[in-house]
């Protein structure tokens, strides 16, 4: 049971330190490398007031897809906004004692995970059907795809089906981030559960899932339209007309 | 080409998402540059010795200059949005003009050798590895593709406007072209282009005799046909605009007749301007090429010349990359302009002028006198994607628009999804107006031509109006294949011309 406990402790380690690293190392890489350009798709907004609501409408509503394609725009809005709520429910595995509105949506969350699968499972459809899709697809995209439906069902099964000792895992995920270990329950589903998502967490920052910062970084989303009112220039561009002055 | 050689797509009443045909335009791509216009531009005359690996260093290069090449080729999570978005696709049924699939081209080298995972699976030699995260080696077969299908895209930033990132699959193909360019292949077209700039002064190589020819022809002409002497003035010093212009206005139809509309609304405005010999172009190739230093040092003669001229205010002509480069970048590449005029914008397009004196009742219009034509208006995805004019969002919309109202008495848009910014392009942007690619140039304004058909049906549309030079050429070109006149294409300043009275003239 000890061994079982050290190597989940471990592996939670690990995955935590590649993802934190990983994506912040990748949103350094962004922040840091310079927009040269002003490339705005238009029409675009003309203050940072306005930069800040049409990111946010990207972001919240997934506008630029819902005028594209009502299909994937439902499937992945679904699934992204389950997610989100099954997220914020599994705090209070991490928490104690647990917030207030972590215990309100408890149930929403619960529920939730049903639009997540059903979600997924219309993307991943969507992979296998759709002529142009599947010819763009490669076997990474529906590894991820399978990935996410493993995790939502193990977690589903153990909310309604074969529960697992959630008071164990909650002591089990304090201990370890108190560096003071409990044992780990071990029924298999849990593990198959902890097992994928730790894997999730370590292919975020070296797959596509860096989408989820890159939408925050798109120059064609988050300049602001004012080319002619305001010189913009790279660092990089005002060294090449530093050198030619000389 | 032989027209016979071309397959035209067919036209149906509901556009329709094409089965995809792989490799249907598989090729050689366009004429690559010879040494020469290579050399000029700073790239290698041809391929240069281990030309893969430096073909990866300029990516890295780049990565290291351009977020959005950065953020692009990490986000694209291939959820197809864009897959029916682009005219190429739709025209030509090749799966690899899916925008998705043209930065694939790029991101499979950028997977193998700029991420963690790729080098990792390269350096073990695991080709699972590398097939599970669509990462390959950069070889012949890569360039080869690279060459053809960043040469099929216009870059008309149509799939940024649908894709949830905002991925520009233009400025990936620039990255790409770039990178090409300096690996020692690039385009013939567009690098003897830029040379003719660099030598002479435009894109068309006309010198300045034959400018100053042209125009006074031009002014006899407004003279034979108003009775008023209407003047095109070049490098006149002290004159107030600088009008910039791209060379085709000069002589090309029905361009020059928009030509001949600005110096009437000049004239009628009593605005005094020239053009300028030094600065006799208002295209600017070096973005098609992806090249900021060329983009940069084309733009530096517009300022020299209004520097040279001492204007106080710069006005570009109807042309819709050059309104791109100048509305958006020109600043940046060779601002700061704080030696003109500050009351005016940097620059203004020509159309933003014509509509301020509409808006003041400065100009008389008789509009009767283009009766004898029904209108429609194509957004230009330059302007209509990429730029903006008058001052709020959209006004790249309504502006033109307002103009043709103002001058013509019949008016219909084309269907809501393929105006505004969900045009289609001409087909012929981005670098790709040559006769070498006149096969995909065909295809590729498949979109445009069903939507104008739609509204030559239903409103007895007779006429398009444009505001690009490129688009008026293609479309001048395109349209007999798709049995249209090729006399239907119109500039808006050439509406303005023929509707404008001026003062003094004989109605007639
Ligand atoms: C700022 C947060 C995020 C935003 C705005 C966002 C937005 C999007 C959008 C617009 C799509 C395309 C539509 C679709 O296929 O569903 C997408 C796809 C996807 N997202 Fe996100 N996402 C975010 C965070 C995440 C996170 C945290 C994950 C996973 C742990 C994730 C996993 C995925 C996956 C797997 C796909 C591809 C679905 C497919 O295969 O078609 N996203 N995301
Ligand atoms: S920029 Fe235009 S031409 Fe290029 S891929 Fe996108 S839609 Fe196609
Ligand atoms: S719409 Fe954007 S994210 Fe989706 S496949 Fe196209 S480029 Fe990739």
């Amino acid at each position: 049971m000890w061994f079982l406990t050290g190597f989940y402790a471990l592996f939670f380690y690990f995955a935590i330190i590649v993802l934190v690293a990983g994506v912040g190392y990748k949103i350094y890489e962004y922040a840091r490398t310079p927009a040269p350009l002003k490339v705005p798709t238009m029409p675009a907004p003309l203050t940072r007031g306005g930069v800040v609501l049409r990111i946010l409408s990207e972001v919240v509503l997934f506008r630029s897809l819902f005028r594209s394609n009502k299909w994937i725009w439902l499937f992945g809005w679904m699934f992204h906004f389950a997610l989100l709520l099954v997220l914020l429910r599994h705090l209070r595995y991490f928490i104690d004692p647990v917030w207030g509105w972590v215990a309100l949506i408890q149930p929403f969350g619960k529920y939730a995970a049903f639009a997540m699968v059903i979600g997924l499972i219309g993307l991943l459809v969507r992979r296998f059907t759709v002529e142009r899709i599947r010819y763009i697809s490669t076997p990474s995209d529906y590894l991820i795809l399978v990935l996410l439906l493993v995790i939502g069902m193990s977690g589903m099964m153990m909310s309604f089906v074969v529960h697992t000792d959630i008071i164990q895992l909650k002591a089990f995920f304090l201990g370890a981030m108190s560096f003071n270990w409990q044992l780990i329950p071990s029924d298999p589903i849990l593990l198959l559960h902890l097992t994928t998502v730790f894997l999730l967490m370590i292919v975020f920052p070296y797959s596509k899932l860096l989408h989820a910062p890159g939408i925050f970084f798109s120059p064609s989303r988050n300049q602001v339209d004012n080319s002619r009112e305001k010189r913009h220039l790279a660092p990089w561009a005002a060294e090449l007309e530093k050198a030619e002055a000389k | 080409m032989a027209k016979a050689d071309i397959e035209i797509p067919e036209m149906r009443e509901y556009p329709v998402i094409p089965i995809l045909k792989p490799d249907a335009m598989k090729g050689d791509g366009p004429f690559v540059a010879k040494a020469d216009f290579q050399t000029v531009l700073g790239y290698p005359g041809e391929l240069v010795d281990n030309w893969e690996t430096k073909a990866v260093e300029k990516l890295g290069d780049l990565l290291s200059c351009f977020r959005s090449l950065r953020v692009y080729l990490d986000s694209c999570v291939h959820c197809g949005a864009c897959t029916d978005k682009c005219h190429y696709m739709l025209g030509t049924s090749d799966p690899k003009n899916m925008p998705v699939a043209r930065q694939d081209l790029l991101r499979q080298v950028y997977r193998r050798y700029h991420t963690l995972p790729g080098k990792f699976f390269g350096k073990m030699g695991w080709q699972w590895g590398l097939d599970l995260i669509g990462a390959k080696e950069m070889d012949k077969a890569v360039l080869d593709d690279w060459y053809n299908y960043y040469h099929q895209c216009s870059q008309c930033r149509r799939c940024s406007v649908f894709c949830p990132y905002g991925i520009d699959t233009a400025d990936i193909s620039m990255a790409a072209r770039e990178i090409m360019a300096s690996i020692g292949k690039g385009q013939k077209y567009c690098n003897e282009i830029i040379g003719k700039v660099y030598r002479i002064g435009n894109n068309l190589g006309l010198p300045e005799p034959a400018l100053r020819d042209t125009l006074e022809g031009l002014e006899e002409d407004i003279e034979a046909d108003t009775g008023v002497a209407v003047r095109l003035p070049i490098d006149e010093k002290g004159a107030e605009v600088l009008l910039i212009t791209p060379s085709a206005d000069f002589f090309a139809e029905p361009h020059v007749d928009g030509l001949m509309g600005y110096a009437k609304v000049f004239h009628e405005a009593g605005i005094s301007w020239t053009l300028s010999s030094y600065a006799s172009e208002g295209a600017n190739f070096g973005m098609f090429i992806g090249s900021y230093e060329n983009m940069r040092k084309i733009s530096l003669r517009i300022r020299k010349a209004a520097l040279d001229l001492g204007v106080k205010r710069i006005v570009f002509g109807e042309c819709g990359h050059a309104w791109r480069v100048a509305y958006s970048f020109l600043n940046t590449l060779a601002g700061p302009f704080d030696f003109l005029d500050p009351k005016y914008p940097v620059p203004q397009h020509i159309c933003e002028i014509t509509y301020g004196l509409i808006q003041e009742g400065k100009l008389n219009f008789d509009k009767s006198r283009n009766d004898d034509m029904v209108l429609t208006f194509h957004d230009s995805c330059n302007v209509a994607r990429a730029s903006r004019m008058g001052n709020v969002p959209g006004g790249q919309f309504i502006i033109p628009r307002e103009v043709i109202k103002a001058a013509c008495n019949h008016f219909y848009d084309m269907d809501a999804d393929t105006i505004h910014d969900q045009t289609f392009c001409c087909g012929g942007g981005g670098g790709l107006l040559t006769d070498d690619l006149m096969d995909l140039r065909v295809k590729g304004a498949l979109p445009r031509m069903q939507a104008l058909k739609n509204v030559v049906e239903e409103h007895g549309v007779t006429h398009m109006a444009a505001i690009c030079a490129i688009c008026k050429s293609q479309f001048t070109k395109v349209l007999p294949y798709y049995g249209f006149n090729m006399d239907k294409i119109v500039s808006v300043h050439q509406l303005i011309s023929n509707a404008l009275i001026l003062t003094g003239q004989e109605e007639g």
